[in-house]
């Protein structure tokens, strides 16, 4: 696993569930993308579905700083501690895992370990993980702060960009969903609205 | 290999399977009519898709669709929120068990289990259910979309009475003259043809006005002609063999009753007939029909005749009104020319004899193209040729001698001579009903068949159905037949041009068909020696 995938370290786990925080600010991978963290044996899949930049401090909140500032940059510059004051975090819903070299589409045994890395899965990984689409029933039936549709079109068009043919990718998961989503026509027509070109 | 093209979601035996189509296949592509293969897990079935319909999994999509200008949607829910499916009869098992592995293909008596594999059926699995082209089967056109032949089991076919229906243009002539040219290449039946239009004997035409050959052209050593009209023969350069006279002492009353309704006698008039017949004997046309002319002018005789006349018609109870109407009835005859006062040669015995040589007979009618010479000379002549056949049958069952030829008589119009008024009455009648085991078989061609008399059409084996659009037409011509509706929607939207279904004895199951190409110099090459038919093309091409 190269280091440099590596985006950040879990601090709050569940079954369902995790929260990394990320080792730079504003380094959080995007919506919808696959990370992957162990615990021993067993390699937990998730799709991150939120991500925050706050304050370390929680009752210390930012000021604004850039009245005398002519660029955005300006404001970092003046002020290089700002950096360190602030945390990116990001949560990622587990939708499968691996385990004796096979892959899972439902919830691991565990929930992940609190600071175990977490990295974003690689192109052939990614590939690996979206030859089926069983991930998708966890991915609509989550409850999330997120409408689920956001973060179903979000992972697909992630995931898609590992794909050799994108649009067979999608038009597949779009079948997918059909299934999934019977009776909810309205769900499936603004996730197919969001991924199609 | 076989196109997969879905699976069986649900149905039964009796109204059939439905198949719901994988995303893959458009529905545009099914057609009604084709055959599929059903894999079972233990059984293969062969059947026929009866109905093809539109499906949506959520029906807010009926209300309010989707945008169907984005591709990427439409190509989503195809096959998933909206889909097709297919309704398909299984009419056979073929393969899979021993029995139909032996036996050949078996009637379907269960249906494939949930989720089988519904796939096109290939030429081989047709090849499998219809046969191949031998010396027994004839091939009589393609199914729908297939290259594959479909072949009648001539010798089975010629067993019982067949039917061949349709409304007017759709191509009965063509499949009649296809049938006829089996039965005279493959079994050993012989015909007798009652040919009303002049189609079958030399030459006929097709719809666009080009003329084809017809059986004396393409099997000049096994085909007499005879005509009833000899001066239409020669202008239409038609060579016969014989022409046919009939004697007022042939027709008997039973000829008059049938053509009660044509010649618009009252019943009385018809009783007078059979009167006038155990009065008069063979005579009895004779002294009936209208006096000459001639004779009215000699006052003398007239009178001395009307005298006479009144004083028999008196004696036997028969008024004069009635008389009347029977003369104005028996004047139409009397124009017929081929009636004549005393015929020199005996038809039947030259009908027959040619039949006992195997030649088969086409009895062109010229210029006699109305109903009532159609239906006397045909009634007439078949009654004495069925009575000849019966005691010949007799014969051969008595001493063990040989039978005579298997006999098949085609007559066209035939609600005239098997409608429920008259069937009892006909020798068409009977002959439908019974003459099977006396060596002889109707081929029936009609346009109404719902004029047909239901216990007749109850005994015809194999029908050749083209279009029929009429409801009481379809329901008379599927009276009995299992998946009557399935087919009723299949003859509905059959092509009004060279396409039929074929149901019945000589096929084992109902079958949609491209008739044979017929009428180019090539396609006669299939009838005829090799020698001829290059000849033939030669000619054409120079």
């Amino acid at each position: 696993m190269a280091e440099t995938d590596r985006v950040g370290e879990v601090i709050e786990a569940s079954t369902t569930g995790l929260v990394a925080q990320c080792y730079e600010v504003y380094q959080s991978p995007p919506l919808g993308s696959l990370v992957k963290t162990r615990d021993e044996s067993v390699e937990l899949y998730g799709i991150v579905y939120h991500a925050t930049t706050t304050s370390f401090e929680p009752g210390r909140r930012p000021i604004a700083r850039g009245r005398d500032e002519t660029t955005e940059e300006g404001v970092y510059r003046s002020s290089p501690q700002l950096l360190k004051l602030l945390k990116s975090e990001f949560s990622a819903l587990v939708v499968g895992h691996r385990q004796d070299d096979q892959l899972l589409y439902y919830l691991p045994p565990k929930p992940a370990r609190i600071h175990a890395f977490v990295y974003r899965a690689l192109t052939e990984e990614v590939k690996e993980f979206s030859r089926s689409f069983d991930f998708l029933d966890i991915l609509v039936n989550a409850r999330l702060p997120v409408s689920m549709e956001e973060i179903t079109a979000a992972s697909l068009r992630q995931l898609s960009q590992a794909c050799e043919d994108r649009r067979d990718f999608l038009v597949a998961a779009g079948k997918e969903l059909s299934i999934l989503l019977s009776g909810q026509f309205n769900q499936l027509k603004s996730i197919l609205g969001r991924i199609g070109e | 290999m076989n196109q997969r093209l879905g699976i069986v979601v649900s149905g039964s035996l009796e109204g059939g399977v439905e198949v719901k189509l994988d995303s893959s296949v458009s529905v545009e592509d099914m057609a009604v009519g084709r055959y599929v293969t059903v894999e079972g897990k233990q059984r293969r079935f062969f059947g026929m898709i009866t109905d093809i319909s539109l499906g949506v999994t959520d029906s807010r999509l009926t209300l309010t669709p989707p945008d169907v200008s984005d591709p990427f949607l439409v190509k989503v829910l195809s096959g998933t929120v909206t889909y097709g499916t297919i309704h398909v009869l299984p009419m056979l098992t073929i393969g899979g068990d021993a029995v139909s592995m032996i036996e050949g293909p078996q009637p379907v008596k269960t249906v494939p289990s949930h989720f089988s594999a519904v796939n096109l059926a290939s030429q081989r699995d047709v090849e499998l259910v219809f046969g191949s082209e031998d010396e027994k089967r004839f091939h009589i056109g393609t199914p729908l979309d297939m290259e594959t032949k479909i072949c009648l089991d001539l010798p089975e076919l010629v067993k019982r009475s067949n039917g061949v229906f349709g409304k007017s243009g759709t191509g009965k002539t063509f499949i009649t003259r296809l049938l006829l040219i089996g039965m005279l290449q493959k079994s050993a039946a012989v015909n007798l043809i009652f040919d009303m239009h002049n189609e079958y004997g030399w030459e006929g035409s097709s719809e666009s006005g080009k003329k084809v050959k017809a059986l004396k052209q393409l099997f000049p050593s096994n085909v007499a002609v005879f005509t009833l009209d000899e001066e239409s023969s020669r202008r239409r350069k038609v060579s016969t063999d014989f022409v046919v006279r009939i004697g007022y002492d042939e027709i008997e009353p039973e000829d008059i009753a049938l053509l009660r309704q044509t010649l618009n006698l009252t019943e009385l008039a018809v009783g007078a007939v059979y009167q006038l017949y155990q009065r008069f004997g063979r005579g009895w046309l004779k002294w009936s029909m209208p006096r000459p002319a001639d004779m009215k002018d000699l006052a003398k005789t007239a009178e001395e005749t009307a005298e006479e006349i009144a004083a028999i018609l008196e004696s036997l109870k028969i008024h004069e009104g009635t008389f009347q109407n029977l003369q104005r009835g028996l004047a139409t005859l009397q124009r017929l020319c081929f009636l004549v006062r005393q015929a020199s040669d005996n038809s039947v015995d030259r009908i027959l004899s040619e039949l006992d040589r195997g030649i088969n007979v086409v009895l062109e009618f010229g210029r006699y193209t109305d109903i009532t010479a159609y239906i006397l000379v045909a009634n007439l002549l078949t009654r004495r040729i069925h009575d000849q056949y019966c005691v010949r049958m007799e014969k051969a069952m008595g001493d063990g001698g040989a039978k005579p030829h298997p006999l098949v008589i085609t007559i066209e119009e035939a609600h005239r001579f098997l409608n429920p008024e008259v069937a009892g009455r006909t020798i068409f009648g009977t002959i439908a009903r019974e003459m099977r085991k006396y060596n002889v078989t109707l081929l029936v061609i009609d346009q109404r068949p719902s004029g047909i008399d239901t216990e007749v059409m109850s005994q015809v084996g194999t029908k050749i159905t083209c279009l029929l659009d009429n409801e009481r037409d379809v329901d008379s011509v599927l009276a009995g037949v299992s998946g009557k509706s399935e087919l009723k929607s299949v003859l509905a939207r059959l092509e009004s041009k060279q396409q039929a279904l074929i149901f019945g004895h000589a096929v084992p199951m109902p079958v949609v068909i491209r008739t044979r190409e017929y009428g180019s110099a090539e396609s006669y090459k299939d009838f005829m020696p090799a020698k001829d038919a290059d000849k033939d093309i030669e000619e054409l091409w120079g």
